[in-house]
């Protein structure tokens, strides 16, 4: 298995930090806005972003982790079942600016179950989606990013593996795969 | 992935289904907490819920879990049914089946009735107590209450206390906790208690003031009065006074003790109301709440696999 890096360490954090202030302009003092992060390993690029908000507006954002694995449509169509994750969203979404972040958008598939499993917990007034990573061509329903770290041309056979340091590696790093 | 495309009884499950289970229904007890407490998973599925024997909690519980997981669900009794009339138990599930359903839940009076048909049908089935025999989803919500409480069920003390020779909770509790790593302990007079349940691995006590001193957890069951064909005791009375708890003896205990009980109660026979109704030790409405996320996630894994 071939592995190249897409972004390494210090190179996620510039993108992270650019992220920011992307959505800083947009959201200013995040007064009615909330992020929620998507389950699994969504809530860890979720969590920097939140973390870095916080500091640099001085703002209280609320903050949330969501999990669509009850939403997913393959469900009953995959060989093995997709473990389902916590979710905790301890406030309503109710009339609020929502951010989902997830790490990387490919079939488009699970934001769409999160929208889904979002609906559950309030009307937002709107929603907007963060990744890291965009995976070009790889499409299946029309759902498309307002905020991209780096966008990947990339087959339907590669993968994207991202390692974050929460989860137990050495240091941070996305990689395509083939 | 659960080892078994059927829950026919904990005995055929391993440790590591009873975990998957437990975790699955602690994300479902978080559905359970919204304010839209469904979610879309089954929403391809026809689930039966075939009841041969009555049941108020268990078929609610399953009928809820199944609306919860946005499942079709029909319900099947057989006091209204063509079993009346003669039909076997393998034509009336064939007939339900020929209707496109799933899934079947089922209960009956006679032990082993779901393994019969499981081996005869292409559908999962889900046996919501056979007899005497084995009730899974019930030893699972018990073990997941205990775990919810106490945080983990290894290394606990349950005292199961009443009527095990005729409790089918009784047997699924024994093998589900002691997968789990639970010490078990039976306690009941002599005649309530099966001769072989000591090969099961468990304590055997006829002193329900000792089970109590001795257990963390004390699971109390009913005493099955329905199926009591011999005297097993001199009367109702006698057996309150030997054997029922009340919550003057939970208070003279020097430790905190959980009471559970799977339902319905003889109030004043094996619990008086004082104890039963404690919110200090009592967790009786958290099985039940707990039973809807447990079954939730038995259906949810096998419906999975099929």
């Amino acid at each position: 298995m071939q592995r190249r890096l897409l972004l390494s360490s210090p190179l996620l954090e510039i993108t992270i930090s650019r992220l920011c202030q992307q959505l800083i302009e947009n959201h200013q003092l995040f007064a009615d806005s909330v992020i929620l992060g998507l389950q699994p390993r969504g809530i860890h690029l979720a969590q920097r972003i939140h973390q870095e908000l916080q500091q640099t507006t001085g703002s209280t954002i609320p903050f949330g982790w969501l999990d669509a694995t009850f939403h997913r449509d393959d469900f009953r169509r995959r060989e093995s079942i997709v473990r389902a994750n916590q979710t905790k969203i301890p406030f309503t979404v109710e009339g609020k600016r929502v951010i989902l972040v997830d790490d990387v958008i490919a079939t488009g598939r699970m934001v769409r179950a999160a929208l889904d499993a979002m609906t559950f917990f309030g009307r937002p007034e709107k929603v907007e989606l963060a990744v890291l990573i965009d995976r070009s061509y790889n499409r299946d329903i029309p759902i498309a990013p307002d905020y991209v770290g780096l966008k990947v041309n990339t087959l339907d056979t590669q993968r994207v593996i991202v390692e974050w340091k929460e989860q137990g590696h050495e240091k941070d790093g996305i990689w395509l795969s083939d | 992935m659960l080892s078994t495309r059927h829950l026919l009884g904990i005995k055929d499950l391993t440790e590591a289904d009873i975990q998957l289970i437990f975790q699955t229904a602690d994300e479902f007890k978080e559905v359970l907490n919204r304010p839209i407490k469904k979610v879309p998973s089954l929403r391809d599925v026809t689930i039966a819920n075939v009841f041969f024997e009555n049941s108020t909690r268990t078929r609610l519980s399953f009928e809820l879990a199944e609306k919860r997981l946005s499942a079709d669900v029909v319900n099947f009794s057989s006091s209204s049914s063509s079993v009346k009339k003669g039909e076997t138990l393998l034509d009336t599930v064939n007939n339900i089946l020929a209707m496109k359903v799933d899934l079947i839940v089922m209960r009956h009076s006679s032990p082993g009735a779901p393994h019969y048909l499981s081996s005869r049908i292409p559908a999962s089935v889900v046996n919501a107590g056979d007899g005497t025999h084995e009730h899974p989803t019930q030893a699972l919500l018990d073990a997941f209450s205990i775990r919810e409480k106490l945080g983990d069920v290894a290394g606990k003390k349950v005292a199961i206390i009443g009527d095990i020779l005729h409790s089918r909770v009784a047997l699924s509790n024994i093998f589900c906790l002691k997968k789990l790593g639970a010490e078990v302990m039976v306690c009941g007079p002599s005649t309530l208690i099966p001769r072989y349940i000591r090969e099961l691995g468990v304590i055997v006590s006829h002193d329900v003031r000792q089970a109590l001193q001795w257990c963390d957890v004390a699971n109390v069951l009913r005493i099955q009065l329905e199926r009591l064909q011999v005297k097993y005791f001199p009367s109702l009375r006698e057996y309150s006074l030997y054997y029922g708890i009340n919550k003057a003896m939970l208070n003279e205990l020097d430790k905190p003790i959980v009471l559970m009980h799977p339902g319905p109660i003889n109030r004043g026979v094996e619990l008086s109301s004082d104890a039963a109704d404690s919110s200090e030790h009592s967790i009786i409405l958290n099985q039940v709440e707990n039973g809807v996320a447990t079954r939730m996630a038995v259906l949810y894994l096998l419906a999975a696999q099929q």
